[in-house]
């Protein structure tokens, strides 16, 4: 059947296999070079394979909680929407959470997701306590850092190559309420904004918003948005009537592909008002479920359809601390004199980082999305040029355009060592992607 | 509505297992009965796990008629709904060549179902409340070549329901028929389904749970179906017995 990723290009014709337990699961992982894939987050072709897709969503069940850790075990194919809508009435949210919450837990562990917060408290795999995978072999071998250390690692950000990930243990955080304390910072370019977050260290979530289409003086000029896990006390009484909203139902929908030229319109007015009424305002500070401060795009039930037919892509960099000032004015000169990318782009401070093949490193990464042609696809390589330029690395969760080569000239190290590791546990032979394969993992 | 336990009948099912989901939700404590329920020790904890509902495993088989009665007895509770999720789908080419396993289709999709609800009638006709839930399919609206063996004992399913819902109309015992249709679940997972025409498990278990809240008598899980179902309905015979649909 015809599969994309979130930004649905490429689609593949792949074969699809959906195994309900751990034998039908071997069997499919025995019959050829294979691939799990969740719920189809993932923008590019990281979770498709022509000859062997494995949906892991009927592995859908959780297994434990223990309410004095707030440790969760549940196997892969279980949604993080499904582990707010039971434990957030309970007090509990996700420790690291992307800015979707239709991703599977599995998808969390292959692309060792980031978040608002990770400037504080990492990646997801920090929440991570271990992890059940099947290996090469079609054996299930329980990992974490203290045992089989080495597959835990390469598993957190491995993309599904080093096994399939079939039971998470994570820890919940425990919250007060479901709403969130945002303050909203004007930058009026990108100095400004990246001061903004430099002095902000101590917010436990930020990210800015960026005009990708101002220039000269405003170049970058931005939204920086803080937010703190509201307590109960400090709740306005409207909101504290109200301590865990629930979702409400997805009012908005994209009933089909829109023609391209919509989304700018749109985004661009959205901004500009925002924009404006902040500037005009000063820092303001408000209170905002849980939902709508993390996944503001979820209640647009298939947004990805505004990009039309053709699909989109995605483009995510992370550049270093030193060359981020630098190289991020080269980026934002470049996309917005050639007028392609989308009118926002996403820019976020990373904390420290160590791990594996995980996509973070400490600096500032910088994300949006470009409709799909053929000038995109070459301003998008241009910037995987400028990134390997300043020392940064591209998001291999977004990615669907780059090739063997650009993704060596950013991450040569960890590249060679990850194809060791997949040689020597037989991995290489068993699990790959449309991308690995573009990519010549 | 008040939160008493819900059975569900043949819970292995897809359909079975997200009608648990959509009644947990709400609070509901559930009553899992199927054959070997042991093995559903995972989706059990699931539950409970998510909901925070009392979950219980019952061993159930359909077809030993004569213990049924005893099955019952053993609930912890007399539950306030109970859902008849039981089926099989058969394999209609070979089950015609097989008249004892065709016997064995029509008895699990109708004869064991229906002894089981008629029980449970009893029951909640005596207590003076209740709501029993039958799954039946809309191959049971007109024998078609490809599975009237399933169809036709469906078709009886669907008239018994029918005919309890008109007994037990006035004694505060709610009989609802579901025709779901094409879903995507493990029964029909080597069929190719339209999927405009196709319900996803969490569907019919969401609009089966509307329906014993609106005391709806019959529904169709995708509206659609209603319209097929009418235009299967009404092509004349002597036409019909030649097409291939």
């Amino acid at each position: 059947m015809k599969l994309s990723g979130w930004g649905n290009f490429p689609v593949v014709d792949c074969q699809l296999s959906r195994p309900r337990n751990e034998e039908e699961l071997a069997n499919a992982v025995m019959a050829s070079r294979a691939i799990a894939r969740g719920n189809g987050r993932a923008y590019g072709d990281s979770a498709l394979s022509r000859t062997n897709t494995i949906d892991m969503r009927k592995f859908n069940h959780m297994l434990s909680f223990d309410p004095e850790t707030g440790q969760l075990v549940a196997e892969a194919g279980v949604l993080l929407s499904d582990i707010i809508a039971a434990f957030l009435p309970r007090g509990w949210f996700p420790a690291v959470t992307p800015g979707t919450r239709f991703v599977s837990l599995g998808g969390m562990v292959a692309a060792d997701v980031h978040g608002k917060n990770h400037h504080i408290d990492g990646s997801f795999g920090n929440c991570v306590d271990w992890l059940d995978v099947m290996t090469p072999d079609g054996e299930i071998m329980r990992c974490s850092r203290a045992e089989n250390t080495e597959l835990f690692e390469w598993t957190m950000g491995g993309m599904g190559l080093t096994g399939v990930v079939l039971r998470v243990a994570l820890r919940l955080r425990s919250v007060e309420t479901g709403w969130i304390r945002q303050t909203t910072h004007v930058a009026q370019n990108l100095d400004d904004a990246i001061d903004l977050f430099e002095d902000t260290l101590d917010a436990t979530y930020s990210v800015a918003w960026i005009d990708c289409l101002s220039t000269g003086e405003t170049l970058g000029r931005s939204l920086v948005m803080l937010g703190e896990h509201a307590t109960l006390d400090e709740l306005p009484g409207t909101c504290r009537a109200n301590r865990f909203p629930s979702v409400t139902a997805q009012k908005l929908g994209v009933p089909f592909n829109l023609p391209g030229f919509c989304l700018n319109q749109y985004s661009v007015r959205a901004f500009n008002a925002l924009y404006y009424w902040n500037g005009q305002r000063g820092d303001t500070t408000s209170y905002v479920n849980w939902n709508s401060y993390f996944y503001p795009l979820d209640s647009i039930r298939d947004w990805n359809r505004i990009y039309g037919r053709k699909g989109f892509a995605q483009f995510q960099c992370v550049l270093p601390l030193d060359s981020a000032r630098a190289g991020l004015n080269e980026m934002l000169k470049e996309i917005s004199e050639s007028g392609r990318g989308s009118f926002l782009a996403v820019l976020k401070r990373f904390g420290q980082q160590d791990s594996r093949f995980s996509f973070p490193m400490e600096g500032y990464t910088l994300a949006l999305d470009f409709p799909m042609s053929d000038r995109s696809v070459s301003l998008i390589q241009k910037l995987g040029q400028m990134t390997a330029a300043h020392g940064g690395r591209i998001y291999l969760a977004k990615d669907s355009i780059m090739d063997a080569q650009s993704l060596r000239a950013t991450d040569a190290t960890r590249v060679s060592e990850f194809e060791r590791i997949r040689h020597n546990s037989g991995a290489a032979e068993r699990f790959a992607s449309v991308q690995s394969e573009r990519l010549k993992l | 509505m008040s939160i008493g336990p819900v059975l569900i009948l043949g819970a292995r099912s897809d359909i079975a297992l997200a009608t648990a989901h959509s009644y947990a939700e709400l609070g509901h404590p559930i009553q899992l009965a199927a054959r070997k329920s042991e093995t559903l020790q995972t989706a059990k904890e699931d539950l409970e796990i998510r909901y925070q509902v009392q979950v219980t495993l019952h061993d159930f088989d359909v077809l030993d008629l004569e213990n049924q009665a005893e099955f019952i007895d053993a609930l912890p509770e007399l539950p306030e709904i109970a859902v008849c999720a039981v089926g099989v789908l058969g394999d209609q080419d070979s089950d015609e060549q097989d008249h004892l396993a065709a016997v064995q289709v029509m008895r699990a999709n109708y004869e064991g179902p229906a002894s089981i609800l008629a029980l449970l009638a009893n029951r909640f006709e005596q207590r003076g409340s209740g709501t029993l839930v039958g799954i039946s399919s809309v191959a049971g609206e007109r024998g078609r070549a490809t599975n009237y063996i399933y169809g036709s004992a469906k078709a009886g399913f669907t008239a018994f329901l029918s005919g309890l819902r008109n007994r037990l109309a006035n004694t505060g015992v709610h009989v609802v028929t579901v025709l779901p249709g094409f879903v995507d679940t493990k029964m029909t997972e080597n069929l190719d389904l339209p999927n405009k025409l196709t319900a996803q498990p969490s569907e019919v278990g969401e609009a089966i749970v509307r329906a014993t809240r609106k005391h709806k008598n019959v529904i169709y899980v995708k509206p659609i179906w209603a319209l097929v179902m009418t235009v299967i309905r009404y092509i004349p015979e002597p036409l019909f017995k030649k097409m291939r649909i």
